[in-house]
């Protein structure tokens, strides 16, 4: 039997009680939790002034292997997200062989499970290696042991209207769901930067907001016409959040997430070429991070992803066009959402329960993540100290890439423990090898 | 000064200095012997990502008559194709002891992230990076342009001068050309009016803080007697995915300078044009032959722009070749 006393802990920021885990299970809450663990010799984890929330869910998550290990291995992305306060990753189908087969997602699966840090779920691809044009085995890779419920083309849009057709409505037969990287190929041929302002100036080829916008307009008119589930992957516009906003009310079931870089980042960093800073979509102006910031805080936008994108060292370290997009965020997601939204008052440890864990493990039809902290249910959870400040450190992060946008940043926040299925996997802030205790 | 990488970099102050300096450099040009010892022992690399001989042999040129050794490095194939990165290009050259980096790259920012990167300690001199910057060619038209209307209108060489009051209309393709971001922003440090005029495909969406007025109809323009019209060249290898204009004779004739559009200007007025001219798209040859055309000029005036900018550069940073700062 393993046991925990988590003392003090503020579930969801609230008033601090004391929280008993035995065997996976959260098995006490309050005044009882205390009394029950001297029977069960729990080991105790001082959580005075920490906030308790149900382990961080992330639907969003480039794990790079196989194919990419240089850049990341599910070991190491794992150890990443069990240290961003996650208990559960979707690892996307990108990878080389592309997971568009049950069995390259089954691998993904077995080596998530040897890691042994978060659950890994495998998302799986849309069409045969994200060629946009014939359906992956969507049917074989959801029956598989890895009982794939996402799957995307994540890094390519799905651009054909008749292949997005038929992958909304096949997916039903299996509740699944329908991720989509909203870019419009013609309007973003060479694109390297938002098209604004600062790409006129710096003269890089424009990302405009209307290739996203028409592709998330059209999607979403799809998805009421064929009565499927429709997720919209890192929406970075304010003509998105409006046009998710409208097929909300209309009735039509689309979910929204947005990247904490999106909540954080404006194109105007672009201006001294760091390629850290280079990113798909692209970093968007301060009118669009408010839209985005409002649209999380009101519901239009359902969950935070991270889009963790780690990539080698020697594909940032160029000149911007040659560089590769993409910013890793499983480590400091938490923070910056804390820094966007819980320290600017608008939302509170609850809505980030809500967007972090409930939410992502909703739309990805995961049974036993972002459960209700309550007596019963799985002991998947995260202890997080909103009153610590840190420095991003590049290379004391667990992932094996640097690309970090917030290195040198002071970021509210830290994760001191993470829970999975009861075990710990985070104490005190580092890490704790799945065969330790 | 450290590097030159964009031209709204310059104070309005140090591109007066950066001329006044070229101008000196320009009449020690019309000696017999034309070389001056100033930069002896000093290592300039031409470091070119992208082909154009004209600008590399203008620096060469440059360089030399400075008396600067000089090493052209032609890196085809950036790191784009897989080729050396340009980060290895630059730590190579770096070990060879460059006193200045002259940088010409198809990626835009290239030369900033040679500069902020520190895998070269010289000097990184921008020669057209994308279609960002060429601060050099925005120097050398500032030149032209003060020596043909505001040198000769005072009699002198314009010392000390700047362009206030000028008024400069910039015609063709502004969204692929580094050369009209470049002259935007020091002809407007520099005081001078600018109106870009093109179709509005080939005007970059987010033009609107630019310090100038857009156009788009050239004739309009024309007839308000602006003192200089640079016409830019139609960057054909770079419209891949093409529609910019219906057609090649469409654009000729809505925004082409020709004899009947030269005729109408104020008899002061200059043409000029960054080169290689397409004659007969952008400007037909009555307009590039003709005695307003100041466009061969502009090619002798590069190379005193550049030895200032080199001269400025290195020889207030007393560093000799393979001492660190």
């Amino acid at each position: 039997m393993t046991a925990y006393l988590l003392t003090g802990a503020r579930p969801l920021g609230e008033e601090s009680t004391d929280v008993l885990v035995v065997d996976g299970q959260i098995a006490a809450l309050g005044a009882t939790a205390a009394d029950t663990a001297v029977d069960t010799a729990a080991e105790r984890v001082d959580a005075t002034g920490l906030v308790l929330l149900p382990g961080l869910v992330d639907l969003h998550t480039h794990l790079r292997e196989p194919g990419r290990e240089d850049a990341e291995t599910v070991a190491s992305g794992s150890r990443a997200a069990a240290l961003g306060g996650y208990t559960c990753v979707h690892a996307m189908a990108n990878t080389s062989p592309v997971a568009d087969t049950a069995g390259v997602v089954e691998q993904v699966w077995q080596l998530g499970r040897d890691a042994g840090y978060v659950d890994v779920r495998p998302v799986g691809a849309v069409t045969v290696g994200l060629a946009g044009e014939r359906l992956a085995e969507l049917g074989a890779m959801a029956q598989s042991h890895a009982a794939v419920r996402v799957f995307s083309d994540d890094g390519r849009c799905v651009a054909d209207p008749v292949v997005m057709r038929r992958a909304l409505e096949y997916a039903k037969a299996f509740d699944a769901v329908i991720a989509q990287h909203a870019q419009e190929p013609r309007l973003t041929a060479h694109a390297q930067m938002h098209e604004g302002v600062v790409s006129a100036e710096l003269g890089l080829a424009g990302w405009p907001a209307v290739a996203e916008e028409a592709i998330v307009a059209r999607d979403v008119l799809l998805a009421e016409h064929v009565g499927s589930r429709l997720h919209v992957l890192h929406l970075s516009t304010a003509g998105s959040v409006e046009i998710v906003r409208w097929a909300k009310t209309r009735g039509i079931d689309v979910t929204a997430e947005a990247t904490p870089h999106h909540l954080y980042l404006t194109d105007e960093l672009v201006r001294g070429y760091d390629p850290r800073f280079k990113v798909n979509p692209p970093l968007r102006t301060a009118v669009d991070v408010e839209a985005v910031r409002a649209g999380l805080a009101d519901g239009t936008i359902d969950i935070v992803g991270t889009d963790h994108a780690p990539h080698p060292r020697e594909d940032k370290d160029c000149e911007w066009a040659a560089a590769a997009f993409g910013m890793t965020g499983l480590e400091t997601a938490l923070s910056v959402v804390q820094a966007a939204m819980v320290d600017t008052g608008r939302m509170t440890w609850a809505d980030v329960a809500r967007v972090m864990s409930v939410g992502p493990a909703r739309i990805g039809r995961v049974a036993d993540q972002g459960r209700p902290l309550a007596v019963g249910e799985p002991a998947n959870l995260t202890l997080v100290d909103p009153a610590a400040r840190r420095t991003v450190l590049p290379g004391e992060q667990a992932t094996a890439s640097v690309n970090t946008p917030f290195a040198g940043m002071e970021l509210p926040g830290r994760v001191v423990a993470t829970f999975l299925h009861g075990r710990p996997t985070v104490l005190d802030g580092r890490l704790v090898r799945p065969g330790d205790r | 000064m450290k590097h030159l990488l964009s031209a709204g970099d310059l104070s309005r102050d140090e591109a007066v200095l950066i001329l006044d300096t070229a101008a000196a450099m320009a009449a020690t040009q019309e000696r017999a012997i034309k070389k001056l010892p100033t930069l002896r022992g000093r290592t300039v690399v031409n470091l070119f990502f992208e082909d154009s001989t004209r600008t590399r042999i203008s620096f060469e040129t440059a360089a030399k008559r400075l008396s600067a050794d000089v090493i052209n490095f032609s890196a085809r194939g950036s790191s784009v194709s897989k080729g050396e990165s340009l980060k290895d290009t630059a730590l190579t050259l770096q070990a060879m002891g460059a006193d200045a980096v002259v940088i010409r790259h198809s990626a835009s920012g290239a030369p900033h992230v040679l500069a902020r990167s520190g895998w070269t300690r010289g000097a990184v001199l921008n020669a057209g990076d994308g279609t960002h910057q060429h601060p050099t060619q925005a120097l050398l038209d500032a030149f032209t342009l003060r020596r043909h209307l505001v040198g000769r209108r005072h009699g002198t060489d314009a010392a000390g001068q700047d362009l206030a009051g000028l008024h400069v209309v910039i015609v063709g393709d502004v969204l692929h050309s580094r050369v009209a971001r470049s002259n935007v922003e020091l002809l407007h440090t520099l005081g001078a009016r600018v109106t870009l005029v093109a179709p509005p495909t080939l005007v970059p969406v987010g033009v609107e803080p630019w310090t100038c007025e857009v156009a788009y109809g050239l004739d309009d323009v024309l007839a308000t007697g602006p003192d200089a019209v640079m016409m830019l060249r139609i960057q054909r290898e770079r419209m891949a995915d093409g529609g910019f204009f219906p057609s090649p004779r469409e654009y000729t004739r809505s925004y082409g300078l020709d004899a009947r559009r030269l005729a109408r200007l104020p008899e002061h007025t200059i043409v000029l044009h960054p080169g290689p001219m397409n004659r007969g798209l952008e400007i037909s040859a009555d307009a590039a032959d003709s005695p307003r055309a100041v466009i061969v000029e502009q090619v002798g005036n590069g190379v005193a722009v550049r030895m200032a900018a080199l001269y400025l550069l290195l020889a207030g940073a007393d560093r000799p070749t393979g001492e660190t700062e």
